[in-house]
Parts: C-alpha cells; sequence; structure tokens
C-alpha cells in the first residue's frame, strides 16, 4: 500500500442556515490530492450551496474550512482564487460577448500596466489547452460555442488562476454523452496531474464512473461516504433518496391500436431559417410509447413544437386524431386532445410568478368549471389544484405558493399533473426529467407508462438514451432533421442506437430509407 | 471542433467599413464646399465641432454609467447642475481653472447620488435619472438670480502650426479647452473601455455581473466609480455651456442636450466614436440651421426656397434629424445585458 495522498482541503462542522431551511447541517468533508470526490444528493439536497461556501460566495454559520492543513477564512471568491480553488458554476459565468481568451482573464488581467495585453494570455491557455486537451480558440466569442466548448472555457479559467481543487456543480447536466465522455477523459488528466476534483451530481451512472470517493448528502446533511467499488446504483439512489427507489421502469406489453399522431412529410424551420425537419413522417399509435432518441440539435425541438403548434409548419400535414392540425393554434392544438410536456419547463412550461394553482390550469382556466363568462372560480381552481397535488405528490407548501419556489422536480410535477391530469389522447413529452431528481424521475416514468397503459399515444423526446430505451415502445432515431431509423425497443441495443444517432446507416435498410417514402418506416427485419 | 490560428482578433470591433466609407464621402463633400465657399464652410465646420462637444461629452457620461450596467437618463439634470454651480463659482471667484473644476466635481457629486440611489437603494435606475432631471430644473431654477455677471468664459487656444492648415486647422486646432478636452476624451474613454483592465471589468460587470463576482470583481464598487465618472463627464459637459460657450447661466439651458446624448449613445451602439458621429451629425445640423438662417439672402438661386421656409422649421433641424436617426438608420442595437438590473448575491 502506498501512503494516502495528503489531504488538500477539509470542511468540518459545516452549519449554513438560510430563512426556513437548513441548506447544511454538521457536515465535513475531505479532499485528497489527486482524486475525485463525487458529492450525491437531490436537488435541494445542500450541495451547491456547501460549493458556494468553501467557494467564497456564502459564509458559513458554524464550522470552519482548512486548505493544506491550514485553517482559512474565505471571504469572498478573490480569497478562494488566492488559494487555488476553481469553481465551475452550474450555469456558466462567461460573458457571452467576450471572446474567450478575455473571459479567462478577466479578474486575473495580464498587460502592461493598466493595458490590456491578450499575448500573454492566448499563450498560457494554448499550453494550458494542450497540457489538459482541453481544445478552445483564444479568440473565438463565447456566445459562437457550444455548451460543451464553455465549459472547457469555464475549467482552463480555473487552472489559469493556478487552481489545483477544482469544484465542478452539476457539470454534465448540460452536455450531450458525448461531450460528457470528453469531460471525464479531462477530469482524468487533470487528476493525473495532482489536481482534485469535487464532482457534484445527481446522476448515478456518471459518479459511478468518474469517482474514487462518493459522499451522500440529504437534506441538508452527510448520509454515507463509499465509493464506486462498494457501491450500486442501487444502494446509492436508496441513500440519496432516503428509501429504495425503483431505477427500471416497471412496464408490461404495448396494446398499440390506430394511430394518434400523423406525421406527413413535416419540414420545420429554426429561428435562423435553416430547414432543420427535414421531411418527418411517423405514426403514434393509442398505447404506445415511440421515443425519439438524437443528439440535442438534431430537429426534436423545432418539431416538437411545429406539432405542438409552437412553430410554423413549412410544408407536409400534421393529423391527431385524424384531424388536420397543421399550423392550428396551440390552443386548437391542446383541446383535440394533445397534452404537452415542453422542454424548457420555466420557459414555456409554467409561468413562474403565478402560483401553483394558477400553473395548474394554464391550458383550461377560460372554461367551466375554472371559469363562468370572464370571471373566474377561485374555489374551483382551488380544489382542482388541491386534487393534483395529492395526486401527483407535488410537494409545496400551499396551492398558492408561487411555483417559481419549487425545486425543479416538484415544478415538473406541475407540469406533469396539468397535462396528465386532462386525459387526452396524445401526449407529448419532451426531456421529461431534465435535471430533476432520482425520486422524482421514478414518479414521472411512472406516470407516463400510466398514460400508455390507459390508451394514449405517446411521443417521447428526450436526450437521455437510457431513459429512451427504458420507456418505449418503438425507438425513432433523429440525425439531421430526418428519422433515420425506427426500431422496436424491445431488441435496439445502445450500440446501434449510439451509431444511428451519430449518423451511421441503418442496417439492412437501404431501400426503406424514410426520405422517399411516405409512410414511416420500421426497421424490423434486423437478425436479432 | 478545430483550433484555427486566427490573427489577434481586437474585441472592440472589426474593421468599419462603412463607417469610412461614410467618412471619406463627407470629406469630399466638405472639399467641394469649401472650393465654393470657403468662409461658410468653415463656419459649419467649427460650429459643429462646438455644438457637439456638450453631446459627446453627456455620450461619454452615459457610454461610463451604461457599459457598467447602470441605466442614466439623468444626464440632462447632472449637466444643469453642473453648468449652474459652475456659473456660480465663476461669479464668486472669477476663475474659469476653479470654475470649471468645481462643475467636474459638482458632476462627481450629483453621480454619486445616481449611484447610491440605483446601487445602494436600488432605486428603479429610470426613477432615479428622473429624480435627478426634475430635482434640477426645480433647483438651479428657484435659486437662480438673475443679474449676475462674471468675468468672461474661456476663449479659444490655437495649436501653433497645425491651427493655419485650412479648413481642418480651425475646425480641430483653434478651440477653447473644454472642446479640446472632449476630443481627447473620446480616445481616453474608448481605450479606458477596449484597451485596460478596468474597461474589460466594467464591462464584464455591465454584461454579466455574477461572472465578474464569481473571479473576484467588486461588482457594485465598479459601478460606483463608472456612474462617479460618468457624473463627472456630465458635469464638464454642463461647464462647456455656462463656462465656455454661452458665459452665464439662463434656466433649463441644456434645452434636451442630456437626453439627444443618450440618443448619441445608442446611436453609436455604447461606443465613444460611435457616439461622435452622432454627436457630429446633431452638431452638423444645428451649425447648418444657423448658418441657413444667418446667410439666408447669400443662398444660390435653386436653394433660395430654403430662405423662405418658417425659422422654425429649420430650427427643427437638428431634432428632426435625431428622430430620422434613431428610428430609421441604427438598426439593432444591443444595450449591455445586465443594464437596468441591481445586481444581488443570491
Amino acid at each position: 500500500m502506498i501512503a494516502e495522498p495528503e489531504i488538500v482541503l477539509e470542511a468540518r462542522n459545516i452549519t449554513k442556515r438560510f430563512p426556513g431551511v437548513v441548506a447544511n447541517e454538521h457536515v465535513s468533508l475531505t479532499l485528497r490530492r489527486g482524486e475525485v470526490l463525487a458529492l450525491l444528493g437531490e436537488n435541494g439536497a445542500g450541495k451547491t450551496t456547501l460549493m458556494n461556501i468553501l467557494y467564497g460566495l456564502y459564509h458559513q454559520d458554524e464550522g470552519e474550512v482548512l486548505i493544506r492543513g491550514e485553517p482559512v477564512r474565505i471571504g469572498g471568491p478573490s480569497d478562494a482564487i488566492r488559494r487555488g480553488v476553481g469553481m465551475v458554476h452550474q450555469h456558466f459565468m462567461l460573458v457571452p460577448v467576450f471572446t474567450v481568451a478575455e473571459n479567462i482573464i478577466l479578474g486575473a488581467e495580464t498587460g502592461r500596466g493598466p493595458f490590456l495585453d491578450l499575448n500573454v494570455a492566448r499563450q498560457r491557455i494554448r499550453e494550458l489547452s494542450q497540457r489538459y486537451r482541453l481544445d478552445v480558440d483564444p479568440d473565438a466569442y463565447v456566445k459562437d460555442l457550444s455548451v460543451g466548448q464553455q465549459q472547457r472555457v469555464e475549467i482552463i479559467k480555473a487552472l489559469y488562476r493556478n487552481a489545483d481543487i477544482l469544484i465542478l456543480d452539476e457539470p454534465t447536466a448540460v452536455l450531450t454523452p458525448q461531450e460528457t465522455e470528453e469531460l471525464f477523459a479531462i477530469i482524468r488528466s487533470l487528476t493525473a496531474q495532482g489536481a482534485s476534483v469535487i464532482f457534484i451530481s445527481h446522476k448515478l451512472k456518471e459518479v459511478l464512473a468518474i469517482a474514487d470517493r462518493i459522499m451522500v448528502l440529504r437534506r441538508g446533511r452527510v448520509v454515507g461516504e463509499t465509493t464506486p467499488r462498494e457501491a450500486t446504483e442501487r444502494s446509492l439512489a436508496e441513500m440519496m433518496v432516503g428509501r429504495s427507489v425503483m431505477l427500471e421502469v416497471e412496464k408490461g406489453e404495448a396494446h398499440p391500436a390506430a394511430p394518434v399522431l400523423v406525421l406527413d412529410q413535416v419540414t420545420v424551420l429554426d429561428d435562423r431559417g435553416q430547414q432543420v425537419v427535414n421531411g418527418v413522417s411517423l405514426e403514434v399509435h393509442a398505447g404506445e410509447i415511440l421515443g425519439i432518441a438524437g443528439v440535442q440539435g438534431n430537429g426534436q425541438t423545432e418539431l416538437v413544437e411545429a406539432i405542438t403548434g409552437l412553430r410554423p409548419v413549412r410544408s407536409g400535414r400534421v393529423l391527431i386524431n385524424g384531424r388536420d392540425v397543421t399550423n392550428a393554434s396551440p390552443r386548437r392544438i391542446s383541446e383535440t386532445g394533445c397534452a404537452h410536456v415542453p422542454e424548457d419547463r420555466q420557459e414555456d412550461g409554467l409561468v413562474l410568478t403565478y402560483s401553483v394553482a394558477d400553473n395548474l390550469v394554464l391550458n383550461t382556466y377560460y372554461a367551466p368549471p375554472f371559469a363562468h363568462g370572464i370571471v373566474r372560480d377561485d374555489r374551483a381552481i382551488l380544489e382542482h389544484a388541491n386534487l393534483l397535488i395529492e395526486k401527483y405528490d407535488v410537494r409545496t407548501p400551499s396551492p398558492l405558493t408561487l411555483v417559481s419556489a419549487l425545486s425543479g422536480g416538484n415544478k415538473q410535477k406541475v407540469i406533469i399533473a396539468r397535462e396528465l391530469s386532462r386525459k387526452g389522447r396524445l401526449l407529448i413529452a419532451a426531456q421529461p426529467t431534465r435535471g430533476i431528481d432520482v425520486g422524482s424521475i421514478e414518479f414521472i416514468h411512472q406516470q407516463i407508462v400510466a398514460e400508455r397503459d390507459r390508451g394514449a399515444a405517446v411521443l417521447l423526446v428526450s436526450a437521455e438514451l437510457d431513459e429512451i430505451m427504458a420507456l418505449s415502445d418503438r425507438i425513432a432515431v433523429m440525425y439531421h432533421g430526418r428519422i433515420a431509423a425506427t426500431l422496436p425497443a424491445a431488441s435496439a441495443t445502445r450500440e446501434e442506437l449510439g451509431l444511428l444517432m451519430a449518423g451511421a446507416q441503418p442496417l439492412n435498410a437501404a431501400g426503406e430509407s424514410p426520405m422517399d417514402g411516405r409512410a414511416p418506416v420500421n426497421v424490423q427485419q434486423r437478425g436479432i | 471542433m478545430q483550433i484555427t490560428e486566427r490573427m489577434a482578433r481586437p474585441s472592440a470591433a472589426r474593421i468599419p467599413w462603412v463607417t469610412i466609407g461614410v467618412w471619406s464621402g463627407l470629406a469630399i463633400l466638405v472639399l467641394v464646399a469649401y472650393a465654393r465657399a470657403p468662409l461658410a464652410t468653415t463656419a459649419v465646420l467649427t460650429s459643429t465641432i462646438r455644438q457637439s462637444t456638450p453631446i459627446i461629452l453627456g455620450a461619454l457620461a452615459g457610454i461610463m454609467c451604461e457599459r457598467s450596467g447602470v441605466i442614466n437618463i439623468g444626464i440632462e439634470g447632472m449637466m444643469l447642475i453642473a453648468a449652474f454651480l459652475g456659473f456660480l463659482f465663476n461669479v464668486w471667484t472669477g476663475d474659469l481653472l476653479l470654475a470649471t473644476l468645481g462643475a467636474l466635481l459638482v458632476g462627481a457629486a450629483v453621480g454619486a447620488f445616481h449611484a447610491l440611489m440605483s446601487i445602494t437603494l436600488k432605486v428603479d435606475q429610470i426613477i432615479a435619472g428622473t429624480v435627478i432631471n426634475i430635482l434640477a430644473v426645480g433647483l438651479t431654477g428657484y435659486f437662480y438670480q438673475q443679474g449676475l455677471t462674471t468675468r468672461g468664459k474661456w476663449s479659444s487656444v490655437s495649436i501653433p502650426l497645425l491651427a493655419d492648415i485650412p479648413v481642418v486647422g480651425p475646425v480641430f486646432f483653434s478651440n477653447p479647452p473644454i472642446t479640446f478636452a472632449s476630443l481627447i476624451l473620446i480616445v481616453v474613454v474608448h481605450v479606458l473601455l477596449f484597451r485596460t483592465a478596468w474597461g474589460l471589468r466594467t464591462r464584464a460587470v455591465g454584461e454579466h455581473p455574477a461572472a465578474a463576482d464569481t473571479v473576484g470583481i467588486a461588482v457594485n464598487r465598479v459601478r460606483y466609480i463608472n456612474v462617479i465618472i460618468g457624473g463627472m463627464l456630465a458635469g464638464l459637459a454642463g461647464a462647456f455651456l455656462t463656462l465656455e460657450s454661452v458665459g452665464s447661466f439662463e434656466r433649463n439651458m441644456t434645452n434636451g442636450r442630456g437626453f439627444v446624448s443618450l440618443a448619441v449613445m445608442i446611436f453609436g451602439k455604447w461606443t465613444p466614436f460611435g457616439a461622435w458621429g452622432g454627436s457630429l451629425l446633431f452638431g452638423f445640423a444645428n451649425a447648418l440651421q444657423s448658418q441657413i438662417q444667418f446667410l439666408k439672402n447669400q443662398l444660390p438661386p435653386w436653394l433660395a426656397w430654403i430662405g423662405d421656409l418658417p425659422p422654425q422649421f429649420i430650427g427643427m433641424l437638428p431634432y428632426v434629424l435625431t428622430i430620422a436617426v434613431l428610428a430609421g438608420f441604427v438598426g439593432r442595437a444591443r444595450p449591455p445585458a445586465a443594464i437596468g438590473k441591481v445586481y444581488q448575491k443570491e
């Protein structure tokens, strides 16, 4: 056995209270040189609060922080930076209209006297890029970079300040599976060169893949510490949620019936006028879940918006229940029995400054029983809210609480409750579990399967391949605005889907490319 | 993604070919006009610079504030208060330099007041600016006494040799001190914003204060300092009016110049040189209308109809031009992203 590496960061008995809640209660943590410590916990468990304390954005009410054995008072981010602590925030702290180099040197400018000299910075950025394989162009504008590239800029920003303790707050929440792999390679190269990393996440697979040690937080307390070798997804999920959790979705045989949603050669433009959906034809039948897999940005978002009336259909037809709803208003589409769980719940799913009760009637408020003529019926709205809060397990202090005060998972439950309680014939769910905790994911998955079993047609769009595979009966892979192939979920493999998502030609599907047929194509003759 | 080894790109702007084209066109026009009517042309151009001086100073004040994320619609009021007190300092001390410095300090004080309201007290920034504008009209009007006299105003200084160049000489190198200062300040503010660490921080604070905070920049301190600097620039614009241009104070003598400054700032997309272009346009329209009224009877026959227009219409020229420019030619101007928002740590 080699001696354990030195402890570079230690937090002892940290307590932090906010009005009404204890965000951290006697939390202690140690971080050794060259290791990846994963901090696992649901949303609101206090992970980010703890990290913000270590980075000087908050101050603990009790407890102390030691860096390299020395007790320190971190008065602000500049203290943390000076002591070698760097943090990559969940929402990137980059100025979009600045170049990469400008963002990196901000606050630690190089130059002669007061004047900037970006050349010195460019040189160092290139060195760091090469050393840790963090490819970025120092002169590119941040607003032109992909999310994965912006994250690299954030990491370089910390390294540029000589950080050797790196806090990554939910770094994979916004990344594609490929970008996540690249990030893991970067993290490994960082720790190999002596840096220590605190990796915050609520994704079990990732934590098991990258961590050396795992610390689990629940409701502000440390509930356990383990290593990937000892832990399983199931045991981690239990620690995190505090009860046993179903990780696999239980679902029986699908009984598909008549088609409910029919897309016929639909093309759609994006905001910049580019055609991003190129003649998609699909059928979703009652009683089945059709999952659309694909790397973000292959037209899924625009397709869903076009079906739900939020974006014009350029050509082609959209039929729901046999009725042509191409370019109909969102309300008309909603009234045909189409429920929509939008991709961006903050922006499109909820009015954040409204109460939970009002958000629960956002698409039904104008009709009885919630309105009589132009007068709304507050009592009916409140009763409805109480009913749904109960049934869909929305954790809110009251139906009149502003929805903005709820956690991500509970916000999503509000949307799910609103959309599913209408008992429509079609459910369109886009990224239904993005960024929410395991407990809520389990619940939402059950609800989606229940919709199917009730006889609704479900169109599921998700960037999480696991989710697509767990829920779908059939899987359509979208690539460059086209349906590359449609496979039965039972026999589809990760590898095959991954290849299709990356643009490979489907096996045995030469004559059935969806571009020439008007009917949706099933690639079912693969050898099983 | 590949790394492309590109040439260093300046962060302020790429080469503005359109601007270069417009200015070369204007230069040719000036040469033609000079060949036909040298005196009138020089007079119009000299007057253009003078008329544009308070506008560009006001616009620079706005740029400093707004680049750091604080809206300042109180420039008009800042100018007026500084013009008034600068004038009083001149009455009391008889020293133009002291009076000008006094106006600068007054501007700084009003700027600090604006910062206090909009940063510390978190008053809505539009309201804070309006408070200053209303206060300025009320206070200066109330305390103003007629019949105060001074021992003069700043007079022109000619830079030897350079001032003898035809057209360019009298226009750029023979001016009173505040006009010279305004020309220099355009360059200074540009360099400050786009070539210094302070400028990078200022712009970061105006675009994404949380990002600046996480790298250890004291967001509100940066804002305070920039708003105070902005106040001083507005103060200098006020000093120009009473200590250099007119030489005395009149009620409400800023006459909307502070608001024109804001328009010009937006026209210039929050850049000093862009704003200067807008100021010159406004100054030119102003100079032109006074020359037209002055030379009514000497216009060439094909322009004689202009002389017959009511003078009020010709007097509207600069303002109509401002509206047209703002409405039509600006295109999409993108203000600093965090403008008008109080920064609070969560």
